[in-house]
């Protein structure tokens, strides 16, 4: 073959290179997937072996009150009721978003509407700060500062719902307040023109127009922060006093599911009902963090249909 | 009572509102500090830990924390700048990057503990890495890579596509251009977001509880050889971080000082949280002054 023959016919190196860069960034994402599928496996094979290997029904698990699973009751079954742990999940999670709602549209309003200046000058600063902070140092205030003034006003031990749900306050405030604010700017324009052309105050327009208008963002932003308190661990584990009880108010000591987790995994035997039932928690835990994300894309989806 | 005075009335509330969050995170910084600084002492950040005695320090700690950052930083950079790459040059738009998307959106979405776990189960059980530094770090870029590669790709994708065509139109393939032309551009961006990711892997502990474990042995700092089971530089020791030190220490209770380490502890993981957060900010303006004529 003659030379130019073949060098016509040969790969260039901008071509080699080309399909080589291509290879290495496609094993990189793959990789990605190929984690995630490993997580969802992992979890669920330990987290499934609670009802399959050792029989206990999901029925039971998702609604009795005892959890205590190195112990059988009166019949024969094992005490691993985790409603306890569920009901402190939610509530924690829950109170938490209400509390910290009204916060993070007052302050998206303040920065978008009122004083954007000021806004982006020193509240933007503050949030990026606020995420910043660890979440252990943040349970660290919470152990010295919340649980003392709880039990200083209300009495009992300090450790509770009540606690948690003042840390994670503070913890998904930046959360849900920056997806409010992205949601708030992406109001167009005229929208607020048009509202105070017809001599609407910017109280009227704002309430009236631009939070009408934003609302799919900022429910967005809200599930956003209920996943991340649902999935906190440390900060609420040492707030919130660790006693595998259902919750009746919220200044006895409760637990989550994270909590459990966390003291629970290190004293049990691999492979034993008491470790497959820590598995199973995880396993609930990934789903409700699963179903946190439809949530934010069924809200995205009715979001751009109402545009 | 009219609009006009509901106006101010509301636009009185926001104000205080917002000032609230503003005092809030003041008396955050304020308390933590206060309550902190006194403790570090250059005695304070060199000292091994006791554990029944007053006076510990945090030395190999602090120490384990940067180890297990660049390591972790070491892995995951690389792998979510190819992966970025991937997702904002080549993905084509079908239904197979659809799902890619969403798997990087649920990984980002997990709790950390859960991340922790199924590092626990894989990398210290399976493959038998035991409570490590190296299955540390391997969590802590499981737990980041989703982040930092949608920074890469959001800083890839706000190139303009004049640059790309200019790139083509002189010839260079489509990796070449991403190369010399269109991560040169997009790197102040990359930095700053590798920076604030480097932030949250330093103060994490929920994912390394159980992969970098909960014990510190204490170090041969005049020993540097990798292979030394007692130097700082074995990837294969277990190794506490800072965070994980002030979770164990307020949760077990034995240590008769733990308040007054935790808050040491926690000033100092403040700062650094501070410095990481101004550093994002400084490297990545400056950067972005040398590799372009602004």
């Amino acid at each position: 073959m003659d030379p130019i023959k073949a060098s016509l016919l040969k790969k260039s190196r901008a071509a080699k290179s080309e399909t080589r860069g291509k290879l290495i960034s496609l094993v990189c994402i793959s990789l990605i997937v190929f984690i995630v599928l490993a997580i969802f496996y992992f979890v669920a094979s330990r987290g499934l072996a609670t009802f399959f290997k050792d029989k206990v029904s999901i029925g039971r698990f998702l609604t009795q009150s005892t959890w205590n699973p190195s112990l059988k009751d009166s019949h024969g079954h094992p005490e691993v009721g985790a409603l306890p742990m569920i009901m402190g999940s939610f509530g924690v999670t829950f109170l938490a978003a209400l509390l910290a709602t009204p916060f993070a549209i007052g302050a998206g309003i303040f920065m978008t509407e009122i004083s954007p200046k000021r806004g982006e000058k020193l509240l933007q600063p503050v949030m990026e700060l606020l995420v910043g902070i660890p979440s252990v140092v943040y349970g660290f205030i919470g152990l010295s500062v919340i649980v003392p003034a709880v039990r200083h006003l209300f009495g009992g031990s300090g450790f509770g719902i009540l606690a948690g749900t003042c840390v994670l306050f503070v913890m998904i405030l930046p959360t849900v307040t920056s997806m409010t604010v992205d949601a708030l700017k992406s109001v167009p324009r005229h929208y607020r023109e048009a509202s105070l052309a017809l001599g609407a105050t910017r109280w009227q327009t704002t309430w009236k127009v631009v939070l009408k208008a934003a609302t799919p963002g900022i429910l967005t932003g809200v599930v956003f922060g209920m996943a991340r308190a649902f999935g906190e661990a440390l900060a609420v584990q040492m707030v919130i006093g660790n006693a595998a009880l259902l919750p009746h108010n919220l200044i006895t000591p409760a637990s989550t599911l994270t909590s459990v987790l966390t003291m629970g995994m290190g004293n049990t035997v691999m492979g034993s009902l008491a470790n497959n039932a820590l598995w199973s928690l995880a396993l609930l835990l990934l789903l409700m963090s699963l179903l946190f994300n439809l949530l934010v894309r069924l809200i995205g989806r009715k979001g751009a249909m109402n545009r | 009572m009219n609009a006009k005075k509901w106006d101010k009335v509301a636009t009185a509330v926001l104000t205080g509102i917002a000032g609230l969050i503003v005092l809030l995170l003041a008396c955050l910084l304020g308390y933590i500090l206060v309550r902190g600084l006194p403790h570090v002492t250059w005695q304070f950040l060199t000292k091994p830990a006791q554990t029944f005695t007053k006076g510990g320090g945090i030395g190999v700690q602090l120490f384990n924390s940067f180890y297990l950052l660049i390591l972790a930083m070491v892995i995951s950079i690389p792998l979510s700048i190819g992966a970025g790459i991937y997702l904002a040059e080549y993905a084509p738009k079908n239904w197979v990057t659809n799902v890619v998307r969403t798997a990087i959106e649920v990984l980002s979405s997990l709790p950390s503990v859960v991340v922790g776990l199924f590092g626990f189960l894989v990398f210290v059980i399976q493959f038998k890495l035991g409570f490590s530094i190296l299955a540390g770090a391997l969590v802590l870029t499981v737990f980041n890579l989703p982040l930092l590669t949608r920074n890469v790709e959001d800083a890839l994708k706000s190139i303009h596509f004049t640059q790309r065509e200019a790139g083509l139109a002189l010839g260079l393939s489509r990796y070449e251009t991403v190369k010399h032309v269109v991560i040169p551009e997009a790197l102040p961006n990359i930095i700053t977001g590798m920076i604030l990711g480097a932030g949250r892997v330093f103060g994490e502990a929920a994912a390394l509880i159980y992969t970098a474990g909960q014990s510190a042995p204490s170090l041969d700092f005049t020993n540097w050889n990798p292979m030394y089971i007692a130097s700082p530089l074995n990837p294969m020791r277990p190794a506490e971080t800072l965070a994980v030190h002030i979770w164990k220490i307020n949760s077990e209770g034995i240590m008769p000082d733990a308040t007054a380490v935790s808050a040491g502890a926690s000033a100092v993981l403040i700062i650094a949280v501070l410095l990481f957060n101004w550093l994002a900010r400084v490297i990545g303006k400056r950067v972005y002054r040398k590799m372009t004529a602004a």
